[in-house]
């Protein structure tokens, strides 16, 4: 789950790390009201989920509250990727000494947070990595065992930082790192950090994301100190019509659980595919074979038959779809007669011959052998668990490219 | 509208003799999970647009007398 920045920069300030004096506003007159007690310059950004925003335009500085008005006015009305503001932010322009970078993220393959420092801020981390490694500072913490101040010390004192600025910003860097693991963050990033011209740090931009699964577990955070509703799923774009309907599918039937999504596919292999995790290593499948997915599915736990039959169709009926593959990788118990049942019945309802309109069927698991018989009634081309789930992509994208497998 | 097809896959026959029996239709509608029985005034009535989630656990054959209720794969015609 992502945040807007104004939330981002609460979590920040719960956890004890200074930030400047700030203002979240949804209209002119409330921005220009939040310059008037700030004082002296500020800066106006836009609260989108998305980056880009300077370029965009929609951060703009402002010398009176007047001009700070005006500016919300504008950024307010601004669209930027597609996402209108959820308000903006009045920021003091601060006096700034020098910038770092503070960071803490998932590290998914060491399965354990990694916190990050930098002496060179205000830029993105992967370009100083890249361009000054010398200047990122690495450090793993324990998923468990309390986190010490020494670390987030090593962690800075790597960058050649030194005395008193080293003392300061192991305070932000140990707080930090204890935010992301105590909210079941996978980032939570100060970029800049700034140091002020009269020595104290504070955060001037944050950026924080929490693991969705935990969500759940982080309601007094999110419900009561950041004033989360419970719809307020902050999806990063509009649901396209094929979700809408998928989801609409799942809700009403609670046999088993189908999802789907389209953005950013434009294949012409549809894709009915799950089980325990499969449709990532199914849609890779697909894609290393060549061929080119019209979405990404799940489904499983034993759909009902107008489930399975729901998605098929959703599917079939995409823009661009000439077949579809229905796969699953590993043994489920979701019953193979009944998923079968399901595609050929949405083929047949959408006056598509199965033989044709599936270009593979591989879901192994329980009562195969019934849905083996109905498969081969319709003519549709299946294979069992002894084809792996890449020869039976493979088998899929041959068909729809009319060369053989 | 999309058209929806029923009994594609499954079919269930009720013998004429049993098909008015109050009692009989109560305990296939109790016992069919995915409710393809329903206790109607004259007795059974087989619900045609569940028929193809019939999951075949044959609760009903054994519910009724023998040989009174059958299921019949079509694909298997
Ligand atoms: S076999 Fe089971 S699911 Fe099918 S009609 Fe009989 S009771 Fe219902």
């Amino acid at each position: 789950m992502r945040f807007y920045e104004f939330e981002a920069r609460k979590i920040v300030e719960l956890a004890g790390i200074p930030v400047t004096e700030y203002g979240f506003c949804t209209t002119a007159e409330q921005a220009r009201k939040a310059a008037e007690t700030i004082g002296g310059p500020v800066v106006v950004k836009s609260q989108v989920l998305s980056g880009g925003r300077m370029k965009a335009g929609g951060v703009k500085f402002a010398e009176t509250p007047d001009e700070a008005a005006e500016h919300a006015e504008a950024i307010l009305k601004l669209e930027i990727n597609g996402q209108m503001p959820r308000g903006v932010l009045v920021d003091p322009k601060a006096e700034v000494k020098q910038e770092y970078y503070a960071g803490v993220v998932w590290d998914g393959t060491a399965k354990r947070p990694l916190m990050l420092f930098s002496d060179i801020g205000g830029i993105d981390i992967e370009e100083v990595a890249e361009k000054h490694p010398d200047h990122v500072g690495r450090g793993h913490l324990s998923n468990l065992l309390p986190i010490s101040d020494f670390e987030a010390k090593q962690t800075i004192a790597a960058t050649g930082v030194t005395g008193s600025q080293l003392n300061r910003a192991t305070q932000v860097l140990a707080r930090l790192a204890r935010l992301f693991r105590d909210n079941d963050m996978i980032l939570a990033e100060i970029n800049p950090l700034a140091e002020l011209t009269d020595g104290s740090f504070v955060a001037l931009d944050a950026h924080m994301e929490m693991e969705n699964e935990a969500v759940g577990r982080q309601k007094a955070l999110l419900r009561r100190q950041l004033e989360i509703a419970a719809d307020d799923t902050r999806e990063p774009y509009e649901p396209s019509a094929f979700e809408r309907n998928v989801a609409a599918i799942d809700a009403a039937d609670h046999r088993g659980v189908i999802q789907g999504r389209d953005h950013g596919f434009q294949g012409n292999l549809g894709l009915v595919i799950g089980a325990g995790g499969g449709s990532l290593t199914l849609t890779d499948a697909v894609r290393s074979q060549g061929g080119k997915p019209a979405n990404y599915s799940e489904i499983g736990g034993n759909p009902s038959v107008a489930k399975a039959c729901g998605l098929a169709k959703q599917v079939l009926e995409k823009d661009g779809v000439e077949k579809i593959a229905v796969m699953m990788s590993i043994v489920s118990n979701t019953r193979v007669d009944i998923v079968a049942r399901g595609v050929i019945k949405a083929c047949l309802e959408l006056g598509r011959d199965p033989g044709e309109a599936i270009a593979i069927f591989r879901i192994p698991g329980a009562w195969e052998e019934e849905g083996f018989k109905i498969l081969e009634r319709y003519g549709v081309e299946y294979c069992d668990r002894s084809v792996s789930i890449w020869e039976a992509a493979g088998r899929a994208v041959a068909k729809i490219q009319g060369t053989p497998a | 509208m999309p058209k929806q097809l029923d009994k594609v896959f499954i079919d269930v026959e009720v013998d004429a003799s049993v098909a008015a029996d109050g009692a009989l239709a109560a305990k296939l509608e109790e016992v069919c999970p995915v409710d393809i029985f329903k206790a109607a005034e004259g007795g059974v009535e087989v619900v045609e647009g569940n028929l193809d989630e019939c999951v075949l656990c044959n609760l009903c054959v054994d519910a009724a007398p023998e040989g009174a209720v059958r299921v019949v794969k079509l694909y298997e015609r």
